[in-house]
């Protein structure tokens, strides 16, 4: 078993603030804009590197995503940010009509996910945005897990072509990716293989499985855990032949146990090799406020989760 | 790429020949919004035929062009028929509208790559904010075209047209020229009784525009005025022409009412309508 340690905590938005600058670097076509979370959203870089290469919309998001489409007419490759409240069900029409139907290369970056957003309380903490942004045709869907994926993946849907919804948080969490790692869109990351049951995770969740996982080895549990950076297009085929070693599964995400991760992987395993899966997800309901590691342990979204999830599961497969 | 040079009677018959094209259309599939297209037609016309440097050959990113961006999409009807007089497909395809399999959606779209299109419009309220998005790539393409958007004055109930309208002076975006079409009619009725839009000069100024009143249904003040908001470009300002029309204009019994917003004629009805609208150009 593969042992991760970290040096640096930082949070993935800052990733996403570091990746910007890069892309922009890259690609003089890379443009930005904001709806007045400039600072939230870790973009100063970038302004100051490209000012003249980034819009403040102010607080109106549905006109921003307006933007951002139109732009793409005459090759620029908008870059959208706000929290991922504002950034998905907010405008939820625009991004529908203007950008998915419309095939524009619009990349909407959503800080603030999950219930890390924290002490600003549910009205801010969506759990339902993987979702609804799964279920648009052609979206591609993203949720790295720490800050050197979440830079990697920022420069990566630069050079992809079409419209991607990128997911990243606020709280400070360990950096234990590779910081010269490559991002492949729609490859997961093997995180340690195993063979009593497979997790797979996504985004802060990821570090939360690692956690389990040491602790399942110590209880002689092999559990493999792999990191589902893309939810989609998912990586069909890394998690059949993870299932077809283990024979049962734990999803793990910081969203609603409906319409995230876990039910794209119980729908491709409905669908060929059918096994045991328990979900690790918030149970249907909105947040609260309290610190990110209260609400992660009230919503039952930790390492312990996971754990209590992978002993069920397993009882279940015999 | 070029402006066209069509004389004010050449023009005058794509306008009618454009007209019995939206009638026969609508009619063709019973489905469909002629009111507010036959009332937008000499717009259209003189905007693809007259006022806008393009080029003949569709390409998304419209390099060094005029680029043109329907919001309110319902009245697919007039555009599909001016694009395909312009040559963008040919005309046959006219009578795919709203059919199975068809690029000729009920509202347009990019989706099915019909040439003369480049965003999807029919939610209402999206398009002003796409136009700016355009118009910022020409500036930062150090392009010259000219953009230009059409909108429903019912879809300026729609909140995000006034997020877009509060944009666009704030950002001087004065290679824009939006026109809504002051019909003064939407589907539940007039849009005095529905939700008044008040003085709308007032407003748009307000918010910083560059306002122009047109009659939309006298071609030549429609191309007198677009030449006035093209010379008006370029000065700081958004420009916004408030562009009065008859919906359904061109056939009696249709002018002025909501009644003809999304109902199409029956063939009594398009018989008479066709009457009313005699074109030396061809029938598709």
């Amino acid at each position: 078993m593969k042992k991760y340690t970290y040096t640096e905590k930082k949070d993935t938005r800052s990733g996403f603030g570091a990746g910007l600058v890069e892309a922009g670097r890259r690609n003089k076509d890379v443009v930005a804009l904001c709806a007045d979370l400039v600072g939230s959203l870790k973009m100063g870089d970038f302004i100051k590197e490209f000012p003249e290469r980034f819009v403040q919309v102010g607080i109106a998001e549905a006109n921003m995503m307006g933007i951002a489409a139109g732009m793409t007419i005459g090759g620029k490759i908008p870059f959208t940010g706000t929290f991922a409240n504002f950034s998905t069900g907010r405008v939820y029409d625009q991004i529908r009509q203007s950008i998915a139907y419309s095939d524009k290369n619009v990349k909407i970056c959503a800080s603030h996910a999950g219930l890390t957003l924290g002490e600003d309380g549910a009205t801010h903490q969506i759990l339902e945005d993987i979702g609804m942004m799964k279920m648009l045709p052609g979206m591609t869907v993203i949720n790295p897990c720490d800050y050197n994926q979440t830079k990697a993946a920022t420069i990566a849907i630069a050079e992809h072509h079409g419209p991607v919804y990128l997911r990243f948080g606020r709280p400070v969490l360990p950096i234990f990716t590779d910081a010269d790692q490559e991002f492949i869109i729609g490859k997961a990351w093997m995180v340690n293989e195993g063979t009593d049951v497979s997790i797979f995770a996504t985004g802060h969740l990821v570090w939360e499985a690692i956690k389990a996982g040491e602790k399942l080895a110590e209880m002689g549990i092999s559990a493999e855990i792999i990191n589902i950076h893309t939810i989609k297009p998912l990586d069909e085929e890394a998690v059949l032949k993870s299932v077809a070693k283990t024979g049962c599964v734990v999803s793990a995400e910081e969203h609603n146990r409906l319409g995230g991760l876990g039910d794209s992987i119980a729908q491709l395993l409905v669908k060929n090799t059918p096994v045991p899966m328990e979900y690790v997800a918030v149970n249907d309901s909105f947040g609260e406020s309290g610190t990110p590691e209260q609400l992660m342990k009230k919503y039952g979204l930790d390492d312990e989760h996971i754990i209590q999830a992978v002993q069920k599961v397993m009882s279940r497969k015999k | 790429m070029k402006q066209e040079t069509k004389t004010i009677e050449e023009l005058q018959q794509i306008a009618t020949q454009v007209r019995r094209d939206i009638l026969r259309m609508v009619h063709g599939c019973q489905s469909g919004h002629p009111g507010g297209s036959l009332g937008c037609t000499d717009y259209l016309v003189a905007l693809y035929f007259r006022i806008m440097n393009r080029s003949k050959d569709f390409n998304m990113n419209g390099e060094g062009e005029d680029l043109f961006f329907l919001s309110n999409g319902h009245i697919s009807p007039v555009w599909y028929s001016v694009l395909a007089r312009a040559g963008y497909f040919d005309v046959s395809e006219l009578k795919t509208f709203r059919k199975l399999d068809s690029r000729l959606q009920g509202h347009p779209t990019t989706h099915e790559g019909l040439p003369g299109i480049r965003i999807a419009s029919g939610s209402l309220g999206q398009g002003m904010s796409v136009a700016i998005g355009a118009a910022l790539t020409k500036k930062l393409n150090g392009d010259t075209g000219l953009v230009f958007s059409l909108h429903g004055d019912g879809e300026l109930q729609e909140g995000q047209i006034w997020e877009a309208a509060l944009f666009a002076p704030h950002n001087k975006v004065d290679n824009l020229v939006s026109a809504i079409d002051v019909n003064g009619q939407q589907i539940d009725g007039p849009t005095d009784q529905v939700l008044a839009l008040g003085n709308l000069r007032a407003k748009w100024e307000a918010f910083g525009w560059e306002v122009l009143d047109m009659n939309g249904n006298d071609l030549q003040e429609v191309i007198r005025v677009l030449e006035q908001a093209k010379e008006k470009a370029f000065n700081g300002k958004p420009i916004m022409i408030l562009m009065q029309t008859n919906m359904g204009h061109g056939v009696d019994f249709m002018m002025g009412s909501h009644k003809w917003h999304g109902v199409a004629p029956n063939d009594e009805q398009l018989e008479k309508a066709l009457a009313q609208l005699e074109s030396p150009l061809q029938d598709y």
